[in-house]
C-alpha cells in the first residue's frame, strides 16, 4: 500500500489547469515552490536540537597521516566533538560495503577509515558544534601532521602506464573488437587524417552544495534527507556500511538542486553526517563548501587519438579511436568513450580502445552525457579535419556515411530520424549559405565561422515500479522512489498519469524522493521517463482495467464485458468508446462500489529480449555560428540550432529545457571550462565558481531547438527514449569546428581558451 | 572564519577610534566586503576586530575646485560608474566599473574597497598551500605552478600575482590621487605610489598605512581625454571573470588630429596597475597611426617576463595596447558592456531600471 507520505512534499499543479496531452509544453508542477523558496533542499530541512558538522580535508595527495590534533578545536565554546579514523562509530571494514548501485571495479574510497590519505583534499575529520560558525571556526584550528609519499596526479606524463579497465559497472559497456582491419583500411586509403585531442578534467558544480541533515527519530529510526540522484541507492549505502537494518533508514531527496551525475554515487557528506549522529545520538547537518565541491568526482581528463580513412568521394574506410583517460588508485572509473565512434557512420573497418592510468585522486565520477560529452567530440571533430582535407561540406560527409544500422553492433536502429535532424537543422540555421572555405567571413574585427557535428547517445531503459492509487475524493496518487534533479520528473509524471487516466493535472500527485516508495533505479544516463514514465503508464493502464472491471460488475452498467479499447478514460470519467452519454464520473464510480482506494502497480523491467534485435540511440545535429577575434584570442558562440531525434517528447517545455542546458554546457565544454590541477601539489586550485569557469548570461545567445518526430516502442512503451544527455553532445565539436571555419586553426585541445584561439605569435 | 568583534562607526573619527581601541590582533575596516569576506571565510584574513564604515558618509560624488572630481570612498562601483559626472567628464572609469565583477557585486563594492582587493592568485587563496602573499616566507607556489594568470611585469622572486582591479587601471591612467586619513591626520598619494610591486615585501599590496583610511579618489581634470578614451578587458567570458590582460586608454587629440596627450595603463598583468609613462610620452606630438600605437606597445611591454603558462600574455598584451588604441582614436569606450548600448552615448539612465541598478550587460 502506498498512500501520501504526510510529510513528503508533494507539489500539485494549480487549480483549473484540466485535462492535458503527452508532448504539451506543461510548466513544472514544482515551479512555483521553487521560485518562492518553499521548496526545501538537502541542508534545508527543519531539525530540533540539530548538531552542525563541518569536514576538514587534507591538503596533500598521499601519504599517512601521523598526528591529528584536535585539542584547540575541542576547545572552542559550543564544539561538541572532533571525528577522525580514530575515533569514528564503527563501520563495516569490508570494501564490499561500501559498493554502491552505480560503483565502477575496485574499492571504494571509506571516508574516516584510517591514516591513510589517497587523494588531496580527502576528508580527514568532522567538527561537530552547535552552530555552524563554531564548527566552522573550529575546522580551522584542527592540526594535522602528515607523513608524505610522493604521488602522482600527471595523466598527460603517465599515457604509457595506460591498462586495460576492468569493465564492471552499471550501464558501461568495453569497446567492441574489432570490425575488418582498420589499420590495413588506413594504410591503403587516399585520404587519411590522424590527430591527438585532449579535454580538461570538469566538476559538475551543480547550483546546490552536496548536503546531509540526518533527523534522529525517538525510536533511533534514521531520516536523511539528503542531496542524491536515489534515495534508494543511498539507503542501501548507509544502512550496508553501518550495519543498520534498511527499515531503521529511510533516505529522501524530494529536490535536488541539479547534480549532472554527481549525485549518483554517495558523497562523503553522506557517511560523515550519519556518523555524527551516531556518535553523538542527535540530528546532525554536513554542508559541504563550494570548495569541498572539487574534492570528490569528476569529468576525467582525456587524451584521444581518432585515425579516419576515407576514398576521395568521402566514404570512410577506416575509423581508429583510443581513449586514455585517469582514474584513481581506488577504482576502475570507465565510461563510454570509444564506442560511439562504431555506432555513428557506415564503415567495414573500426578499431576502438579504452585505457585508463591509476592517479593518486579520488575517482571521477559520470557528469552529464559520461563518456560521449569529450568521445563524440574527437570525433566529431576529427570528421571535420577530414572533410576539410577532402574539400567537402561536412554535412555532405555525414550524408555520405550515413547509416540506418550500428556498424559494430550489426543491428537496425530501432528508430533514428538523424537524417531528418540533418535537414531541418541545417535549413533553419541556413547551413546552404556556408561558404565553404575558412575565413571567408567577418564582422568588424572578428572572424565568423560556421561549424556542425553529431551528436549521439543512449536510450537506455533500467528497472522501476510505480504504484498508482485512486482515492474516493477522486485523487490519483502516484508514487515511485524516483529523483527529480531539475530535470522535470515531478511534471512530467504527473503528466503521464494524468493523460493516461484522463484526469485534470491538478488531481494527480506524483510523490518521488523517498526510499520507502516503490523501487526505482538512479536518475541517470536519460533512463529515467523511458524507465520511470513507462511504470507510471503501467499501473494507470492496470488501474484502468481494475475500474473497468468494477465498472462491469455495477447492476445495469453500460460498460458490462466490455474491454479497455472500448472505453475511455477522458475528463475525469469512464465512457464508452463513440458514446460520451454512456459514462460514469471515477468518483461516482468508486462511490457505487463503495471503495475509498482503488491501487495498482506496475513493474517495468526492459525486455532485453526484443531490444536484443535493434541498436537503440538518440541522435542530434547541432549547427553554429561562432564570433572570433583571432588578435585576442576570444570566441563566442552568436547563434546555435540544435535538432534532436530521441523519441517521442513527452513535455516539449521541459524537454526544450533540457536541451538548451545541454547546449550552454557544450559551449562551456568548448570555451570556459577545466578544472585545473597543480601536479606538483596533486591538487585542484580552481576550487571556486570565480575561477571555475562557465558561462555567464551575456556568453550565451540564440539557442534554438527541434525535435523531430521519432517515436519508439522498442525504446519503451510511451515511444519516449529521453532528453538529459544527448543536447550536450556534439555542441562543442560544432564550436571547435566553426573556430577552424573562422580562422582555419584547429585547435584540439578544450576547453579553448583564448590562449589557445589567438593567432600564433 | 574565525571569530572576531565588530563595531559600527557613524563618523571618519569614529571609524578611526574604533580601529585604535579594537584590542588586540589585526583589525580591518568593511564597506562592501565583496573580497574582505570571501578572504574571511578561507580562513586567508583573520581579523580579530572588524569596524564597519558604511554608515561614516563619504559617500560623495562632486566637483573640486582644481576643476577634477572627488570619487566618494564609499560611493559604491555601481554609482560611481552611472553618474552623470562620471560618464561625460571619465568615460574611461565607467568602462573600467563595469567591465569588472558582476551587477551584484558591483551594487556593494565601495571605490575605497576596490583599490584593497587582493590578488586572486589560486594558491593565496588556498590554504593549503604554501603562499608568501599569506604567511610570508612560506615560499611562492605559483612560480613553478599554474601561472596563467601571473604576472609578466614587475614580478619577483618571492610573488608573481597580479592586481585584479579594473578600475585601478584607469585610475592609474588617469593620474587620481587617494586621500586617506589617520589619527596623524590627512595625507595624499599619487595613484602610481598607492600599490607596491612585490619586491621581498609580498604581504604588503599598497602603502596604506594600517591605522589609514581612504577616504576619497581624486581625479585630477582631464576632459581633454573624454572622447577618446577606451577600456579593453581581455577575459574568458563575457562578464564575471579577471582579465587576462586589460587596457587603459586614453588619447587628447588636436586640431589636426595629432596626439597632444596619451594615457596608457595595463591591468591584468603586473602586481599593480601598469602606467607606462615612456609609452604616453613617444605618443604625445605623433600621428595617431597604428605604427605609433605598435611601437607604445613595444615600450609598454619592455621588460616582460612570461613563466611557462602565461607566455602568451605577452603577444596578448601587445595586441590588447594596439587594439585599445584603435578604439580610443575611434572614440569606442569598452569593448564589452553597457557602454557598447547606444544610450550610453547621451541619454541619460534617469526613469529607467538603470537608474535604480546596474543591470547585467548584454554583448
Amino acid at each position: 500500500m502506498t498512500d501520501l507520505i504526510a510529510d513528503l512534499e508533494t507539489p500539485t499543479a494549480p487549480a483549473g489547469t484540466g485535462t492535458v496531452r503527452l508532448g504539451q509544453p506543461v510548466s513544472r508542477v514544482d515551479g512555483v515552490a521553487k521560485v518562492t523558496g518553499r521548496a526545501r533542499y538537502a541542508a534545508e530541512h527543519p531539525a530540533a536540537d540539530l548538531v552542525h558538522g563541518v569536514v576538514v580535508n587534507s591538503t596533500i595527495a598521499k601519504g599517512r597521516i601521523i598526528s591529528l590534533d584536535t585539542r584547540k578545536a575541542r576547545e572552542v565554546p559550543g564544539v561538541l566533538a572532533v571525528l577522525t579514523h580514530e575515533n569514528r562509530p564503527r563501520t563495516r571494514s569490508l570494501g564490499l560495503a561500501f559498493k554502491d548501485l552505480t560503483a565502477p571495479a575496485g574499492s571504494p574510497f571509506k571516508p574516516l577509515h584510517d591514516d591513510r590519505i589517497r587523494y588531496s583534499g580527502q576528508p580527514v575529520a568532522l567538527v561537530l558544534a552547535e552552530t555552524f560558525e563554531a564548527a566552522r571556526a573550529a575546522s580551522r584550528l584542527v592540526r594535522v601532521r602528515y607523513d608524505e609519499r610522493p604521488h602522482d596526479t600527471n595523466l598527460m606524463a603517465n599515457l604509457r602506464k595506460a591498462h586495460r579497465p576492468r569493465p564492471l559497472k552499471f550501464g558501461y559497456k568495453p569497446p567492441p573488437s574489432e570490425k575488418g582491419d582498420a589499420r590495413a583500411a588506413y594504410g591503403a586509403a587516399e585520404v587519411k587524417i590522424d590527430a591527438v585531442y585532449t579535454a580538461g578534467v570538469e566538476h559538475h558544480n551543480p547550483m546546490e552544495m552536496f548536503a546531509s541533515t540526518v533527523i534522529l527519530g525517538e525510536d533511533g529510526h534514521l531520516t536523511i534527507y539528503d542531496k542524491n540522484q536515489s534515495s534508494i541507492n543511498c539507503r542501501s549505502y548507509v544502512s550496508r556500511v553501518f550495519g543498520l537494518k534498511k527499515s531503521q533508514v529511510t533516505v529522501r531527496n524530494p529536490y535536488v538542486g541539479g547534480a549532472f551525475g554527481s549525485g549518483l554515487r554517495p558523497q562523503y557528506q553522506l557517511p560523515l553526517a550519519v556518523m555524527g549522529t551516531l556518535h553523538l545520538g542527535r540530528s546532525v547537518r554536513v554542508v559541504m563548501t563550494r570548495q569541498q565541491m572539487f574534492t570528490f568526482g569528476h569529468r576525467p581528463e582525456t587524451w584521444q587519438r581518432v585515425r579516419l580513412a576515407a576514398d576521395r568521394d568521402g566514404t570512410l574506410r577506416s575509423i581508429e579511436h583510443v581513449a586514455i583517460a585517469e582514474t584513481s588508485r581506488m577504482e576502475d572509473y570507465t565510461e563510454v568513450v570509444v564506442n560511439w565512434s562504431g555506432k555513428l557512420y557506415a564503415c567495414d573497418n573500426i578499431r576502438l580502445g579504452y585505457r585508463l592510468v591509476d592517479l593518486d585522486q579520488y575517482t571521477p565520477i559520470d557528469m552529464r552525457a559520461p563518456g560521449a560529452a569529450h568521445g563524440v567530440h574527437a570525433l566529431e571533430v576529427a570528421m571535420d579535419e577530414l572533410a576539410v582535407e577532402l574539400d567537402m561540406d561536412p554535412l555532405e560527409l555525414r550524408l555520405r556515411n550515413y547509416t540506418e544500422s550500428s556498424p559494430t553492433e550489426g543491428l537496425p536502429y530501432s528508430s533514428k530520424e538523424l537524417r531528418a535532424c540533418y535537414t531541418r537543422g541545417a535549413e533553419r540555421f541556413g547551413w546552404a549559405d556556408r561558404p565553404p572555405h575558412p575565413r571567408s567571413m567577418r564582422d568588424g574585427h572578428e572572424l565568423v565561422g560556421w561549424g556542425m557535428a553529431t551528436g549521439i547517445w543512449d536510450a537506455a531503459q533500467f528497472y522501476g515500479r510505480a504504484t498508482a492509487v485512486l482515492h474516493a475524493d477522486g485523487r490519483l496518487v502516484v508514487s515511485s522512489a524516483a529523483s527529480d534533479i531539475g530535470t522535470g520528473t515531478y511534471t512530467v509524471m504527473t503528466q503521464i498519469a494524468a493523460a493516461t487516466m484522463g484526469l485534470p493535472l491538478e488531481d494527480v500527485v506524483f510523490q518521488l524522493g523517498d526510499s520507502n516508495l516503490p523501487l526505482a533505479s538512479v536518475e541517470g544516463g536519460s533512463s529515467h521517463v523511458a524507465t520511470i514514465g513507462s511504470a507510471v503508464e503501467g499501473a494507470c493502464v492496470e488501474l484502468r482495467q481494475k475500474l473497468l472491471r468494477i465498472a462491469g460488475r455495477l447492476p445495469g452498467s453500460p460498460f458490462e464485458h466490455l474491454t479497455l479499447d472500448q472505453v475511455e478514460f477522458t475528463d475525469g470519467s469512464l465512457r464508452v468508446a463513440g458514446s460520451p452519454e454512456r459514462s460514469m464520473r471515477l468518483v461516482d464510480l468508486l462511490a457505487a462500489a463503495d471503495e475509498q482506494r482503488l491501487e495498482a502497480s506496475h513493474t517495468l523491467v526492459s525486455n532485453m529480449f526484443r531490444k536484443r534485435k535493434w541498436a537503440l540511440g538518440t541522435h542530434s545535429a547541432v549547427f553554429c555560428e561562432v564570433k572570433v577575434d583571432e588578435d585576442l584570442g576570444t570566441a563566442r558562440v552568436t547563434r546555435v540550432v540544435s535538432a534532436i531525434a530521441a523519441g517521442r517528447i513527452m513535455n516539449l517545455k521541459t524537454a526544450t529545457s533540457q536541451i538548451s542546458g545541454g547546449v550552454v554546457w557544450g559551449i562551456s565544454q568548448a570555451l570556459h571550462e577545466e578544472t585545473h590541477s597543480d601536479h606538483r601539489l596533486g591538487r585542484f586550485m580552481n576550487h571556486n565558481l570565480s575561477e571555475y569557469h562557465v558561462p555567464v548570461n551575456a556568453d550565451i545567445s540564440n539557442i534554438e531547438v527541434l525535435f523531430v518526430a521519432e517515436d519508439d516502442r522498442v525504446a519503451s512503451r510511451l515511444g519516449a527514449k529521453g532528453v538529459g544527455e544527448i543536447g550536450i553532445v556534439g555542441v562543442s565539436a560544432a564550436v571547435c569546428n566553426a573556430v577552424h571555419h573562422a580562422t582555419g586553426r584547429r585547435v584540439r585541445s578544450t576547453p579553448m581558451t583564448p590562449d589557445k584561439i589567438m593567432r600564433p605569435w | 572564519m574565525r571569530a572576531f568583534t565588530f563595531a559600527s562607526a557613524r563618523t571618519v573619527e569614529d571609524a578611526l577610534d574604533a580601529l585604535a581601541d579594537g584590542g588586540p590582533g589585526p583589525k580591518r575596516f568593511i564597506a562592501g566586503g565583496t573580497n574582505l569576506i570571501d578572504l574571511m571565510k578561507e580562513d586567508v584574513a583573520r581579523p580579530a576586530a572588524l569596524v564597519d564604515i558604511n554608515r561614516v558618509g563619504l559617500d560623495e560624488i562632486r566637483p573640486t575646485e582644481a576643476g577634477g572630481l572627488l570619487l566618494g570612498a564609499l560611493a559604491r562601483n555601481a554609482a560611481t560608474a552611472r553618474h552623470p559626472e562620471v560618464r561625460r567628464r571619465y568615460p574611461l572609469v565607467s568602462a573600467a566599473i563595469l567591465a569588472g565583477a558582476s551587477p551584484q557585486i558591483r551594487n556593494m563594492a565601495t571605490n575605497g574597497g576596490n583599490l584593497l582587493q587582493r590578488t586572486r592568485c589560486h594558491y593565496f587563496y588556498d590554504v593549503g598551500t604554501p603562499c608568501n602573499k599569506r604567511e610570508p616566507g612560506e615560499g611562492c607556489s605559483a612560480i613553478e605552478g599554474l601561472a596563467r594568470q601571473h604576472a609578466i611585469l614587475g614580478a619577483s622572486e618571492h610573488c608573481i600575482a597580479t592586481h585584479p582591479s579594473d578600475l585601478c587601471v584607469a585610475l592609474a591612467a588617469l593620474g587620481a590621487v587617494v586621500h586617506v586619513r589617520s589619527a596623524a591626520g590627512q595625507r595624499l598619494i599619487p595613484f602610481e605610489q598607492f600599490h607596491r610591486l612585490p619586491g621581498d615585501e609580498p604581504q604588503r599590496d599598497t602603502t596604506l598605512g594600517e591605522d589609514e583610511l581612504i577616504t576619497a579618489i581624486e581625479l585630477p581634470p582631464s576632459d581633454g581625454y573624454a572622447a577618446h578614451s577606451t577600456y579593453l578587458k581581455v577575459r574568458e567570458r563575457a562578464s564575471y571573470a579577471f582579465a587576462l590582460v586589460s587596457v587603459a586608454a586614453a588619447l587628447d587629440l588636436d586640431e589636426d588630429g595629432a596626439v597632444r596627450g596619451a594615457r596608457l595603463a595595463l591591468g591584468g598583468v603586473a602586481h599593480k596597475p601598469w602606467r607606462v609613462p615612456e609609452a604616453e610620452e613617444a605618443l604625445v606630438g605623433a600621428r595617431p597611426t597604428p605604427a605609433a600605437f605598435e611601437a607604445a606597445a613595444e615600450t609598454a611591454l619592455a621588460g616582460a617576463q612570461s613563466r611557462g603558462d602565461n607566455a602568451f600574455k605577452i603577444p596578448l598584451a601587445h595586441r590588447a595596447v594596439v587594439r585599445a588604441l584603435g578604439m580610443a582614436l575611434d572614440g569606442v569606450p569598452a569593448n564589452t558592456g553597457l557602454l557598447g548600448l547606444p544610450f550610453f552615448a547621451g541619454e541619460p539612465f534617469e526613469g529607467t531600471p538603470l537608474d535604480r541598478m546596474d543591470t547585467e550587460e548584454q554583448p
